[in-house]
């Protein structure tokens, strides 16, 4: 990296970008090799470990128990790093302000889905959904399409799709992945519907866009790098926890929980289960790496698909403590408007999944 | 020189408020470091993502910590 502390200005002094680039790439590829050749080694290895090194009989409880965790830790691990690595490298391509700069002007419905695309790829923390929300607000940006943001961002996210792809596959993800798309376009566009623009707080209203110009932050590839390097540091170092010991409950659950234990209770037949989960789901709060490792449990224990999605969603995209924070620019209306149409459309998406797979 | 770490007190923000007191220490400023934190003022700034830096009133960066280094050629420049 760079060590001067002089005062030119940082991509100038630095290295000629073809020599850095080179460097880099090559980096990078030694690292993607690498990454490939151990990640399709963990099967084997998972085996080799709980069979023959502890010795556990394959047909036993904690034998299955301790090959799932053994195999599916490091897997899904290892997939978060790489997946976390390149979205912190798209993410520094796409900054809010470019977000908010493409939503300006939109048309509602256009708008809506756009809202929620970007929702996914538009670096986003709890923490500042204050400040997100009154730029796009002062920016002239419907409240639809602003909530169509405010959805997507924390429920549609790289970290769960890795998860449900790690642990349930591609289909599970895809699905997650469009009927979450679908849920945000819908809830904001609902919302925009509703013409509840007075029910933002007078502060918001009384606010005039400030143009204050960023500095144009155009990066160099070292630092985009840089920059998926500190994602996956902050990321994977904030969810590791979670990712084990959410597989160690899950391996739990797998080991010694008796098949179809859950049919009765989330099951396809037990009709309340879905509005059930969603309810339950709204003071939980907890992130997606915690809670799909159990998801994927339960499933295998007979849960109907759809009241595990719904319970999922409602765990991630509606939390309590979000709330209070939006509270601060939302008056309770709005607020209570937001988790209800959100709510509604979690449950049809989960009655919709029951009824058809 | 004013700094001003606007951010409503979350990790980060406190965390970049010890880099930029770090960094102009190092360089032997004159400095003031001030903490936004409220809502009101941040937004007045534009940010859009906190934590954010401003060094006498310009926003320099914002919806990330930067390292210590950075932060002294921001003070700099």
């Amino acid at each position: 990296m760079n060590n001067q502390s002089g005062a030119a200005p940082e991509t100038e002094d630095t290295l000629p970008k073809s020599f850095l680039s080179n460097y880099l790439g090559l980096k990078i590829g030694l690292f993607l090799v690498a990454w490939f050749v151990i990640y399709r080694q963990l099967l084997t290895l998972s085996r080799y470990l709980t069979y023959d090194l502890i010795g556990l009989r394959p047909e036993s409880h904690l034998g299955s128990a301790v090959e799932f965790f053994l195999y599916d830790t490091p897997k899904v691990l290892m997939l978060l790093v790489l997946v976390v690595f390149g979205v912190g490298i798209l993410r520094s391509f796409i900054t809010p302000e470019l977000t908010r700069k493409i939503l300006a002007g939109k048309r509602e419905s256009t708008g809506n889905v756009l809202a929620a695309l970007l929702g996914v790829v538009t670096p986003f923390c709890s923490c500042s959904a204050v400040p997100l929300f009154i730029g796009f607000v002062t920016a002239g940006i419907p409240l639809g399409i602003t909530f169509s943001f405010l959805i997507s961002a924390p429920m549609v996210n790289e970290i769960a799709l890795v998860l449900l792809f790690g642990l349930l596959g591609w289909k599970v993800a895809a699905l997650y992945f469009v009927t979450g798309i679908f849920i945000a376009t819908v809830a904001g566009w609902t919302i925009g519907r509703l013409k509840l623009e007075n029910h933002v707080e007078d502060w918001v209203r009384e606010m005039h866009a400030n143009r204050s110009e960023m500095p144009d932050t155009t990066m160099i590839w070292e630092e985009r790098v840089g920059f998926g390097i500190d994602a996956v540091r902050d990321i994977v170092g904030k969810v590791w926890l979670y990712v084990v010991l959410g597989i160690l409950a899950g391996a739990a659950i797998h080991g010694f929980v008796p098949e179809n234990f859950m049919a009765g209770i989330m099951g396809k037949s037990a009709w309340w289960s879905v509005p059930a989960s969603v309810l339950i789901g709204i003071p939980m709060y907890t992130n997606a790496a915690g809670i799909i490792p159990v998801v994927e449990a339960l499933l295998g224990k007979g849960a109907a698909l759809g009241t595990v999605l719904a319970f999922m969603m409602s765990v991630i995209a509606l939390s309590f403590p979000e709330m209070v924070i939006l509270r601060k620019v939302l008056k309770p209306r709005l607020i209570a408007t937001f988790i209800g149409v959100v709510g509604a459309g979690i449950m049809l998406v989960g009655f919709l999944f029951n009824l058809v797979i | 020189m004013k700094i001003q770490i606007l951010g409503t007190g979350c990790a980060k923000c406190q965390k970049l408020a010890k880099h930029a007191e770090a960094a102009a220490q190092d360089l032997h400023l004159d400095y003031e470091l001030v903490k936004v934190t409220d809502i009101k003022e941040i937004t007045a700034f534009g940010v859009m993502m906190t934590p954010a830096i401003a060094i006498d009133g310009q926003v320099k960066l914002s919806g990330k910590v930067p390292s210590v280094d950075e932060l002294k050629r921001l003070l700099t420049a």
